[in-house]
């Protein structure tokens, strides 16, 4: 490296000021002004502006060796900082290479850059926030309602003209969402029934109750448990999947191009999904009650020495058909929200690659959060009917 | 070595059994815009690379700023890093960050200037090259294609950098776009005392910006020089790139 050992930054005021302020104040610098060295001037400086006005300032620079923009923009600011402050400022000694930094940097520099943003400005800036996040709220509402209905005309369109259901894609998404979760369903609903058993055994022992961890085990899985459970792993697993393969084919623009195609998206990519997971949902329910019971039978049988023969008697006469099929019932509801949701979001990826991990996690924690409290909604409406 | 800013000799660069350079020799001097010419494959992007130390050649040497790249220390290459600016081709823009913090990253990384004097700089260095001052506040995703290659202009230039590396700096914008683009170039070069190295296909920048360059086929730089120079060479590969319709209209046209 050829360059000179670099010398550092430095200001100093030469004559201290007398009250009057007759006599010029000089400041004189020196060194390099680059931008390795320059944090003491810069703190100087800015002490320096803030205590001093209207007095006249000569500044000289003669002894400043290499300048760059970072040692420009510094000086550029001080200069008008002291304007501001009424004083009068003559800069001596500039070497013509100085002036032309000077004025390149004076060209893009704009005087509003230069302000700090008001206290008013800074204290208004939460509320603000508050209220473009409220507005987007409403707005991601409202396209999502037009988005639903898009979906619902789309979907009476299949009805009346079954032959536009694209049949073997709903069987590829069934196979990809339902028969592929039942190892991850089936494990989860048999810990499930296991911890309800081992929840309930230790209470009803108490009692010498025992027989009833039948009933508890039955209803709860059936009517609450297994639905909920069911859903909130394929809102994992399966809303998040379409989220990104819908934002990934958005990318790539694949939608756009099958727009042009004049392939509706809806009918191709949406109509199939929500349709195979509204069929695969309940089924994946039924399978979760039964898992889930069989998990309480074992722990019953293990823990509190219940037979099989005794459980499953006990069974047939606590678990009417009709909670089963609530169970099941709220499946395609589940499985719509999945779904629509995980559509949605899709659609909403920008071009950026890191959108699509965005719109994924929005995707499940929206689909999760309608699961529960359409579930809750369901609740309070079995519970008025008194089913 | 007096005058030479970057001198690349007997460089030999193979992906498995392809061999891409086979013996460049080429220097480049303080001050000029330096352009690497070729056809596609022919590696120019590949030299680029092993100018600023992403690629490793297998034989030969690299000197950048006076430093040997083979063998360059770990605090030297950090050293070497803060002098030079890269604008790649695609941009490269940090994707998370607004175009602000992208411009600041490296001031705000490396040196220990106030944040305001930093948010100075970069707003300066934003409207410097061409950039509205909203844009400022906006992520990559939402600028244009000829937006993303200003902000990473900017970017590169953050600091100052002795040495700008340009990869295809005008690729993908409008003709009005990338003789703007050029002309900022040339500016910067002018007020800054910049080093410019680009590697281009767009004859129109070789034509008006471009000091000197060289041009690379068969694994090896077929010729080097300044544009009348070059021009005067018979070898085919330069006679097919210049006497091409689009080489043609230009020559008609003159300078």
């Amino acid at each position: 490296m050829e360059s000179t050992p670099s010398h550092k930054a430095q200001i100093q005021q030469l004559r201290n000021q007398a009250a009057d302020g007759a006599v010029p104040v000089q400041l004189q610098s020196s060194g390099d002004w680059t931008i390795t060295g320059l944090k003491d001037v810069a703190e100087y400086l800015k002490k320096f502006a803030g205590t001093i006005h209207d007095v006249s300032i000569q500044w000289d620079v003669s002894d400043v060796g290499q300048v760059d923009s970072a040692g420009m923009m510094l000086f550029i600011r001080s200069y008008d900082a002291l304007k501001a402050n009424n004083c009068s400022i003559e800069v001596a000694g500039a070497t013509s290479e100085h002036e032309k930094m000077y004025h390149l940097l004076r060209r893009y520099t704009h005087k509003s850059s230069l302000a700090r943003p008001a206290f008013s400005s800074r204290f208004l800036n939460p509320l603000q926030t508050i209220g473009k996040k409220f507005v987007a709220f409403i707005v991601d509402f409202m396209e999502f309602l037009s988005f639903i209905g898009e979906n619902f005309i789309n979907l009476l369109y299949a009805i009346v003209n079954p032959r536009s259901i694209r049949f073997g894609a709903i069987v590829k998404n069934i196979e990809e969402a339902g028969v592929r979760a039942m190892p991850i369903v089936a494990l989860t609903s048999f810990l499930i029934g296991v911890v309800i058993a081992y929840q309930g055994a230790v209470q009803l022992e108490k009692f010498g109750a025992n027989i009833f961890i039948v009933d508890m085990i039955a209803l709860s899985v059936s009517r609450e448990l297994a639905p909920l459970i069911t859903a909130i792993v394929v809102a994992g697993r399966t809303g998040s999947s379409y989220t990104a393969q819908l934002g990934v084919m958005k990318i790539t623009e694949e939608i756009d191009a099958m727009r042009t195609m004049g392939f509706d998206p809806h009918r191709f990519l949406v109509l199939p999904r929500i349709m195979a997971l509204m069929i695969a949902l309940p089924l994946m329910i039924f399978f979760a009650d039964i898992i889930g019971i069989g998990a309480g039978m074992l722990i019953s049988h293990t823990h509190l020495h219940l037979s099989y023969a005794e459980f499953i008697h006990r069974l047939q006469k606590v678990l009417a058909v009709k909670h089963v099929w609530i169970g099941i019932f709220k499946g395609p509801f589940f499985a719509w929200l999945i779904a629509a949701v995980g559509c949605y979001r899709g659609f909403q990826v920008s071009k950026n690659t890191e959108s699509i991990g965005r719109y994924t996690t929005i995707s499940v924690v929206n689909a999760i959060f309608l699961v529960i409290a359409c579930d809750a909604l369901f609740s309070v409406i079995f519970t008025e009917l008194g089913i | 070595m007096s005058n030479a800013i970057i001198t690349v000799s007997d460089v030999v660069t193979r992906f498995g059994t392809n061999v891409v350079h086979d013996g460049i020799n080429l220097s480049i001097r303080w001050g000029e815009i330096y352009g690497l010419l070729g056809g596609s494959g022919s590696g120019k992007s590949t030299l680029l690379k092993e100018m600023i130390m992403l690629l490793r050649p297998q034989a030969g040497d690299v000197r950048v700023l006076g430093q040997d790249l083979l063998t360059i220390g770990r605090d030297h290459a950090a050293d070497l890093r803060h002098k030079w600016g890269v604008l790649f081709q695609a941009g490269a823009l940090y994707s998370s960050l607004t175009v602000e913090e992208n411009v600041a990253i490296k001031l705000r990384e490396y040196t220990d200037l106030p944040v305001t004097l930093i948010r100075d700089i970069v707003r300066m260095k934003i409207s410097m090259v061409g950039l509205p001052e909203q844009a400022a506040a906006l992520y990559p995703a939402e600028l244009s294609g000829g937006m993303v290659k200003r902000a990473a202009l900017a970017r590169a230039l953050a600091m100052d950098p002795k040495l700008l590396f340009l990869d295809e700096p005008t690729s993908g914008l409008d003709p009005i776009g990338a003789e703007a683009f050029d002309n900022l170039i040339l500016e910067l070069r002018e007020i800054l005392g910049l080093t410019v190295v680009m590697v281009t296909h767009d004859l129109d920048s070789i034509w008006t910006i471009v000091d000197r360059f060289a041009v690379l086929g068969e694994q090896k730089v077929i010729a080097e020089g300044t544009l009348t120079e070059v021009l005067n060479n018979p070898h085919p590969i330069i006679r097919q790139f210049f006497g091409g319709s689009r080489g043609r209209i230009r020559r008609r046209d003159g300078k």
